[in-house]
């Protein structure tokens, strides 16, 4: 293989399990109900997210890789699963004035990775809520 | 003319390891940790090619899947699997077998054989937690 420098896409994936509630200060009691229904129960429920992280980049010919796989799990890792796994969504932070829906999940999760990973360009993340459900944000 | 996507799976396995013979043992083993292991490991890879093209009006396909699978057959499975990347594939003589080259090199070894349908992506997933995508971009 020559060692003319090819751009690709390298996408690892994350399981953060947690819990949440979807519920809006904004809106009365039924409004909440109707609206979110079953996720508005009191008490929460929670989800197996699977969080997919998607970069880019030239292919360093010295390594083969785009970014080392160690440095973006490490990050990964410290930044994400030790602030979002095992943890009830709703109590922290970033939810404290925002809906702790999967798509604000999604945003946060960008942001965090765009403002800390420098090693390669960061093109989305993906989340799957559950098998039958993801969301993706691209920074747009 | 409606352009469509079509995407054909296969899976192999294979052993690898990752080593640059420019690097110090201790550098190697900093940049590569347990994939520097020189007797290798290996994964079940899965392969996803999409080719993308108009569809024939005859035959209301993009491309026949029979001369698809006979393809990746031919230039990718009998080559990789049940190898060891590193000294049964030319390619990783020098280049190192990570998922991204691989992905690279399956593109290269598929994309001169396409003529009606045109290769689109190449997708390659070491585990099902890792996966590299390929467009042919430089």
């Amino acid at each position: 293989m020559s060692l003319k420098k090819y751009k690709a896409h390298l996408t690892r994936r994350y399981m953060v399990s947690a819990s949440h509630r979807l519920h809006s200060d904004e809106l009365s009691e039924p409004e909440n109900d109707a609206l979110y229904g079953k996720c508005n129960n009191p008490f929460g429920h929670g989800h197996n997210y699977m969080v997919e992280v998607t970069v880019s980049g030239p292919v360093d010919p010295e390594t083969g890789m785009v970014c080392n796989l160690l440095d973006l799990d490490g990050f990964v890792h410290a930044e994400i699963r030790e602030r979002f796994d095992h943890q009830n969504l709703n109590l922290l932070p970033e939810f404290a004035k925002l809906v702790p829906t999967t798509e604000n999940l999604c945003i946060a999760i960008y942001e965090i990775l765009k403002r800390g990973f420098k090693a390669a360009h960061l093109e989305k993340v993906r989340i799957e809520e559950t098998m039958m459900n993801s969301f993706e944000y691209a920074g747009d | 003319m409606s352009v469509v996507y079509l995407t054909r799976k296969a899976e192999f396995s294979a052993s690898h390891y990752y080593h640059n013979p420019k690097l110090s043992a201790e550098e190697n083993q900093r940049l590569f940790g347990k994939c520097n292991n020189a007797n290798g490991h290996g994964h079940n890879y899965v392969l996803e090619v999409t080719v993308k093209g108009p569809v024939n009006g005859k035959s209301g396909f993009v491309v026949d899947l029979r001369d698809l699978k006979e393809v990746m057959g031919r230039e990718v499975l009998d080559a990789l699997d049940h190898r060891f990347l590193n000294k049964e594939v030319p390619e990783f003589f020098t280049a190192i077998p990570t998922t991204e080259n691989l992905s690279i090199a399956i593109w290269q070894r598929l994309e001169p054989k396409f003529t009606a349908a045109q290769l689109h992506r190449v997708r390659v997933y070491e585990t099902p937690e890792l996966f590299v995508d390929f467009y042919g971009e430089a």
